[in-house]
């Protein structure tokens, strides 16, 4: 048999030794170490010290990975394999879970490390329409030398702000280069904890007396759960799904069941939950607390977005005093580290990376109210579904539904950013129209500005124009016109604006933030920027790319990537014409 | 980020009974637990499938199996998704066809030139493509990744990977060696070896499993040989271990080109890296093709023969001259010495039909029982212990019980190295929470999935197991019932173990008391517990008394005679227990007939028309020992190579020397061959039909594939033959001819008919009558002792026979490794195997290495009492400081000039697991002669 070149292997048919005696490196490698990476013993010295005493279990594998990331400003194959070993798992398992994160910088033999700086430019559609893409390139040619690396980062949920730079785990709202070199020459590598509600301000005003009151026996879990079925109150990571009947479903599954509390907000637009953290994080903690109370938690996991530097900060601190000083017995409370993936958003993906995994979302059924942190039966909450027990409890379910217009019940807390004077978080009725919103709220559109059109779901939630501003933005209200409300970010654009490159801009994030996992949304994303990137779009190609996405991608992010520019043949045909 | 609604409520509810649904507007009954594409199969509807593979775990990520059920807002994967009740599903409906066809243009998009793989014939990807009329994809194509030729086996051309995921599930949930991941994200997702590592410098162990799960030849067999169609494919089973993976060859052009799992009951398609890729040792162009005759004149010497150099010392002779002389020579030497001079090894690597006839030539043409095999350099011991204590020498279970056992202890062996494929099913096992009991002085790759891992010293296996026995009954968890209704001799055991208590045994062993107590409390209290052991255990002078030990185990809490408990000694070679079966071992005829049992004796008197030796013969170092000293001066050795595999090997190499008349009959011109009188050219595994039986008593039918090369013929033949020169008047017709023999010589085998073969390829004994199904679990009611009982043989505690000193500071063990069978001669010649451990490597401590000054890599010479050899140090965290492993299959550097030839006195087993050397530095490593 004749050896062909690109097909590899050794000749068949006679032992094989003279081959390899070419290779005399690989061959003396082979002969000293055997096959694969030895584990160099430096660096599980290094690995085990970090570690400590902390279990070397599989689902804190991305806790034990930011340790050495933290310290080391990367994580070296040495590293990576010391872990390996130290936690009983094979090289590719963690290789795999390393890479698939963004905040993890691999580095293998040979490789240069990163500098010990990074500047992220985020690079979400209201940042670039706030100019970083300059400020990017800006930052680039400073001249910051080999310590210091510039890379673009997708939304960091600060777009009331834009531009917005993090200089390690320092967000520089209103980002410029004079900002950021402020920030480098002081070294101010770490996020600046704003002022908030502690655990005895919370306390003093009232706080924890409901769940005092709920453990005491005063109220009954059936009456909690029928005020939130009563208040209407849905789900506000976007789903919407009706939280009282989740209560409800989770508790009729078999114990110990589990509660996961997801703060991944990385849909771009999106910053309220932030918000609300950095300001009133027990309220939140208060309203999680009821939810396991009424549904029998077993344990919590609140899973919180790296980008959140801050916020971690006030959660480390604030559980950490709950714990101590929470006059009754609490259900053991795990707060985990997200590492820069929007998929984690996804409620699936999300207890996978809970459970020390790559972020790839499970194919549903089965449910994760049936399976899911370690195949439990799992409630899964946004953090800000959560922030509204309190008061709906304490007030009423009458007090939540009376609220909203256009027909609409409760309140929203809307994320809006972009061409508008006002950009931030603002509470409003649910209902409310965008024209409403933007003159109410928003102080009106920028000077010089026109209205042109709105982003009424961050990037899933496709886009509107100025002409279609009478819909009242809630849940149901925008399907009849293949938008939805989701988390209620508002990305408001002019007339300076167009919505064929914003499309582009949401199409190269979905790019980057697919998992990889199925394979429209892998390979339809790259398919559809690469399409766009084109000066006239093959309608033809796009469209028959959006039927496959849609239908069968595996989660949310595939089946709703094709909106942005299904929405631009739909609603802004003079752009692509 | 926005999710769409779900409804919870709509979740599947699965009773027990059928599902009845419609497909395509077909009514189906889908049996429960039966996802819709398989129900879809069953009932002749196709639907496309790329990420699907039968016996994986469905993951239902490329999504060209989509479905339309009525009333569901997208597609379903039909892979993953259960039908229920009344559901209406559609595969051909537009929206359903419409994401097949795309999913399938998308694929099709990114393969090299956008069309049919180059990699692979009939890729899937292209039939489906086919199939769903996609033929020109539209898309922009993807950067497309470089190949990786890295590996000497496989060829890594990820411009054609779909990343289904196929090889990720076959290389860890199938295989559990967790080589191959799937990093990164999005677009760049990507299948890699460890951290993205070239193929070749990864950790992985070339089981081959993510070749035969790729669908389009991403990942393939080297040379291109996926590319070309066979000639013919042969049903056949593995040459190596006693794993008994059944497989198929693949010809062209009279050449095995590639090898396929098939899908026995013992290797469920998977294989190791020997079964897939270590097949062409049978091609190599030193096969020995014709008969030859030592010339005249030559002497012999204890040194080896190069087989370069082969021709100066024989010379080409006629199959009739070199038979005649063979067996003429024999003969003379019997009519004139008598039978006490004459003896015969036999081989664990022929078929069942080879060693019937083999022992029953030397039984009844030599007229001696001297007749022996490899099976007394493995699980002498253990057997020895067995037929003591349970009256039988055999596993009471198969491998696939460890799936049931709560709990299994695996000791003194290393099954991913030795046994790769059952091993695959004990890391199954332990995934899904059997808990694994490892106990080896060497970490093994086991270790990683095993609940407890005890590292015990070396040769202090009785203290510990004692002490594990001394836990249980201490602490009440003897089973009382069992060793009052199934067992004799309890009241010694007691007695005797009472004198090792975990904390007096914890400083002998190194194992804490504590963790003593948990795993003897962990065995003993299992639902159903299992003990695996290897020759960690038997290849020790005291080897009988370790497998005493761990039966003591099994008797004193119960845990045998059900289904996932019992004791499997797992054996080595592909057919070592058939040997023993079919009695090519000196003290026993078939089926474990003692030859001084004078009623059994004269049955077999009466079927083979002969006189029979009422004495036990010589085992295998007793035969050598004998020929050392002259007492024997004949030999007819088929496929064993005791120059190479003996302990204390120069010896046996002098031992061999002194013969007056050897007669090796092999493949290849062994080690052993340099000191024949006459070597005959036989055939290779696949070159001939027979019988072979596992580790788990399953009886297999190996078929052959190709012809012998040149004159080469197959030893049935051969043995006929010779068997005619010694005055025998034999003639068999063939394989099956000799298997209905052996049914009447083998009751335990009587029911398994050649046809019943044929037909289902694998049988396991006890079958007795025809139409039984087989005994996977014996000993269920009693032991086959007399009364029935079984027995508990107490053990004291004894030290290897020697002992590490000053002069000789460090503790030398011999095994395999998982390239490289026993002595090498099938391993070394097989292309694959050679460039992926073509060295002799000696296994260290990095902290002794550095103690002694030596780098990995670089040369180290051993020295024992008895011989001295030169290998290269590899780094091994896996070993005990202070003991060095090396595998035996490297003649350049032969382990066995080391080793110790004291015995075990009941299985007459060396010692071939502990001996004293020294080390230093080495300078030169000699060349390999091959």
């Amino acid at each position: 048999m004749e050896t062909i070149d690109i097909t590899g292997g050794v000749p068949l048919g006679q032992a094989a030794r003279n081959v390899s005696d070419g290779d005399a490196g690989r061959r003396k490698k082979r002969r000293g170490q055997g096959k694969g990476r030895p584990v160099d013993p430096k660096a599980l010295e290094e690995v085990r010290a970090l570690l400590g005493d902390e279990p070397r279990r599989r689902d804190l594998l991305i806790e034990h990975l930011h340790k050495i990331q933290d310290r080391y400003r990367a994580i070296s194959a040495a590293h990576l394999n010391a872990l390996a070993e130290e936690m009983r798992l094979a090289p590719a398992e963690v290789f795999e879970v390393a890479t698939f994160y963004h905040h993890f910088d691999v580095v293998k033999e040979g490789e240069a490390a990163p500098p010990t700086v990074t500047v992220r430019v985020c690079d979400g559609l209201s940042c670039e329409m706030a100019g970083a893409q300059n400020l990017l390139a800006l930052l680039r040619n400073g001249g910051y030398g080999d310590g210091v690396r510039v890379i673009t980062a997708p939304c960091v949920g600060r777009c009331d702000t834009a531009p917005v730079a993090v200089v390690n785990q320092n967000p520089v709202d209103r980002a410029t280069v004079a900002a950021v070199d402020t920030v480098l020459e002081r070294n101010a590598l770490t996020a600046v904890v704003p002022a908030y509600e502690n655990y005895d301000e919370y306390v003093d005003a009232g706080g924890y007396a409901l769940l005092k009151a709920c453990i005491a026996g005063e109220r009954t879990a059936d009456d909690v759960i029928a005020t939130m079925e009563n208040a209407g109150l849905r789900g506000l990571g976007g789903a919407g799904f009706p939280a009282g009947r989740k209560w409800k479903i989770v508790r009729a599954e078999a114990a110990p069941r589990l509660m996961a509390v997801n703060i991944d907000e990385g849909e771009p637009g999106t910053f309220k939950d932030r918000w609300y953290l950095e300001r009133d994080p027990h309220r939140f903690l208060e309203g999680m607390l009821i939810a396991a109370w009424a549904v029998g938690i077993a344990e919590i996991y609140v899973y919180l977005r790296d980008e959140y530097a801050a916020a971690r900060a006030i959660l480390t601190a604030e559980i950490a005093e709950l714990q101590a000083r929470a006059p009754m017995p609490l259900p053991p409370i795990h707060l985990r580290r997200g590492a820069g993936a929007y998929i984690c958003g996804e409620e699936s993906a999300m207890i996978e990376s809970i459970e020390g995994k790559k972020g790839m979302p499970r194919l549903r059924p089965p449910y994760v109210a049936q399976v899911g942190v370690f195949g439990r039966p799992t409630l899964e909450h946004n953090m800000e579904t959560l922030y509204w027990v309190r008061e709906i409890v304490e007030r009423g379910a009458e007090w939540f539904a009376s609220q909203g217009r256009n027909g609409r019940k409760g309140l929203r807390s809307f994320s809006v950013s972009g061409r508008v004077q006002k950009p931030g978080v603002h509470l409003a009725p649910a209902g409310i129209t965008i024209r409403e919103l933007i003159e109410e709220y928003a102080g009106g559109m920028l000077p010089g500005h026109t209205f042109y059109g709105y982003f009424p779901g961050g990037a899933s939630g496709g886009i509107l124009p100025a002409s279609m501003d009478h819909i009242p933005l809630d849940f149901d209200t925008l399907n009849e016109y293949g938008c939805f409300i989701g988390s209620a970010a508002i990305i408001v654009l002019s007339d300076k604006d167009n919505a064929k490159s914003a499309a582009l801009n949401m199409l190269r994030f979905f790019r980057e933030e697919s998992c990889g996992q199925c394979t429209p949304c892998r390979v339809g994303t790259a398919k559809a920027v690469a399409l766009m990137e084109r000066d006239d779009w093959d309608k033809n190609l796009l469209t028959d790319l959006s039927a496959v996405m849609m239908d069968a991608s595996i989660c949310g992010l595939g089946q709703a990537a094709p909106n942005p520019y299904l929405c631009v043949y739909k609603y802004f045909p003079h752009e692509v014409s | 980020m926005a999710i769409a609604p779900q409804k919870l409520e709509q979740a599947a509810t699965n009773g027990a009974a059928r599902i009845n649904f419609t497909l395509d507007g077909t009514p189906i009954a889908a049996q429960p637990d039966e996802t819709i594409l398989q129900a879809a199969d069953r009932h002749g509807i196709e639907i496309p499938r790329l990420c699907y593979k039968d016996g994986y775990r469905p993951d239902g990520n490329c999504r060209v199996c989509m479905v339309e059920i009525k009333g569901e807002r997208v597609l379903a994967p039909s892979c993953c998704r259960l039908p229920s009740e009344g559901m209406t599903v559609s595969s051909t409906s537009d929206r359903a066809t419409k994401s097949q066809k795309m999913v399938a243009e998308l694929l099709l998009t990114d393969m090299p030139n956008q069309t049919a793989s180059p990699y692979k014939r009939a890729s899937e990807l292209d039939v489906w493509a086919g199939k769903l009329g996609v033929t020109k994809p539209r898309y922009p194509q993807r950067r497309q990744p470089a190949n990786d030729l890295s590996h000497p086996a496989m060829s890594v051309n990820l411009d054609a990977c779909i990343q289904c995921g196929r090889c990720v599930r076959a290389c860890r949930e199938e295989q559990v060696n967790d080589v191959i991941g799937y990093a990164w994200r999005g677009e760049h997702a990507k299948i890699v070896f460890d951290f993205d590592d070239p193929m070749g410098a990864s950790s992985c162990v070339a089981c081959g499993e993510c070749v035969q799960a790729c669908p389009t030849g991403a990942l393939a067999p080297a040379n291109g040989v996926a590319m070309i169609e066979p000639d013919k494919k042969v049903d056949s089973a593995c040459p190596y271990c006693g794993v008994g993976c059944l497989l198929t060859y693949n010809i062209k052009d009279d050449k095995i080109i590639y090898v396929d799992g098939r899908d026995g009951p013992a290797n469920a398609s998977r294989l190791c890296v020997k079964g897939r890729f270590g097949f062409d040792y049978v091609h190599n162009p030193k096969r020995l093709t014709k008969p030859m005759i030592r010339k005249e004149g030559v002497a012999k010497t204890a040194a080896l023969l190069d087989p370069d150099d082969m021709w100066t010392v024989f010379r080409e002779a006629t199959w009739e001259e070199a038979l005649d002389l063979a067996g003429g020579k024999l003969r003379a030497i019997r009519d004139e010495r008598g039978s006490k001079t004459l003896a015969g090894f036999g081989s664990a690597k022929g078929s069942n039909e080879e060693a019937y006839l083999f022992q029953k030539l030397v039984r009844t043409g030599f007229g001696t029982n001297n007749v022996d095999h490899c099976t007394r350099l493995c699980h002498a011991s253990s057997v020895a212990a067995l037929l003591e204590d349970v009256g039988s020498g055999a596993v009471s279970n198969q491998v696939e019980d460890v799936a049931l056992a709560e709990v299994a202890i695996v000791i003194g062996s290393n099954p991913t190295v030795n046994h790769p494929v059952a091993a695959t099913f004990m890391k199954n096992a332990a995934k899904n929470g059997t808990k694994i009991i490892l106990m080896d002085p060497r970490r093994s790759d086991l270790a990683r999935h095993a609940t407890y891992f005890l590292q015990f010293n070396g040769d202090t296996d009785v203290a510990l197991l004692n002490g594990m026995l001394h836990v249980i009954i201490e602490e009440g968890l003897a089973n009382e019932a069992f060793i009052r209704d199934r067992t004799e001799n309890y009241e010694a055991l007691r007695a005797n173990v009472k004198d090792y208590s975990p904390e007096k045994v914890a400083p002998i062993t190194g194992i804490d008391a504590q963790t003593i107590r948990e795993v003897a409390r962990l065995y003993a209290t299992a639902k159903a517990a299992i003990i695996f052991w290897g020759m960690g255990i038997s290849q020790h002078i005291h080897g009988t008394d370790n497998a005493r030990c761990l039966i003591s185990l099994a008797l004193v809490t119960g845990q045998i005679g059900r289904p996932g408990t019992g004791l499997h000694p797992l054996r080595g070679q592909n057919n070592v227990q058939g040997a023993s079966d079919m009695g090519l071992i000196p003290m026993m005829f078939p089926d474990y007939v003692r030859v001084d049992n004078e009623g059994a004796r004269s049955k077999f008197e009466a079927l083979w028309n002969a006189k029979l030796d009422p004495k036990a013969g010589l085992t295998v170092t007793e035969i050598t020992e004998g020929a050392y000293k002259g007492d024997i001066r004949g030999m007819y050795i088929m496929g064993e190579n005791p120059a190479m595999s003996d302990p204390n090997v120069e010896h046996a190499r002098e031992a061999l020397a002194k013969l007056d008349h050897l007669v090796v009959q092999d493949i290849f011109f062994t080690e052993t061959a340099s000191y024949a009188d006459v070597v005959l050219p036989a055939s290779a595994f696949p070159e001939k039909t027979g019988t072979f039986t596992n580790t788990d008593r399953r009886v297999q039918l190996g078929r052959k594939a190709l012809d012998p090369p040149g004159d080469a013929r197959q030893d049935l033949e051969i043995i006929q033959e010779i068997a005619r020169r010694v005055g025998l008047d034999w003639s068999y017709a063939g394989p099956a001819d000799v298997f209905e023999e052996i049914r009447r010589a083998t009751p335990s085998m009587a029911g398994i008919t050649w046809e019943r073969l044929e037909a289902e390829g694998s049988c396991t004994y006890p079958l007795e009558h025809e139409g039984d199904p087989g005994e996977p679990v014996i000993f269920i009611e009693d032991f086959p002792r007399k009364g029935g009982r079984g027995l508990f043989a107490p053990a004291s505690y004894t030290h290897a026979d020697e002992m590490p000193d000053t002069a000789f500071p460090y503790i030398f063990t011999t095994g395999r490794q998982l390239e490289h069978w026993h002595t090498g001669s099938m391993t070394r010649r097989a292309s694959v195997l050679d460039a992926l451990e073509p060295d002799p490597v000696i296994s260290v401590h990095p902290d002794d290495l550095a103690k002694l000054g030596i780098e990995a890599g670089d040369a180290i010479t051993l020295e024992s009492r008895r011989g001295t050899l030169t290998g290269y140090a590899r780094a091994d965290r896996g070993v005990q400081r202070g003991t060095l492993f090396m595998p035996f299959a490297y003649n350049e550097s032969a382990a066995n000039l080391l080793t110790n030839d004291a015995i075990d006195p009941f299985g007459k087993i060396p010692e071939f697991k502990f001996c004293a050397v020294q080390v230093r530095k080495g300078e030169n490593v000699a060349a390999a002669i091959l």
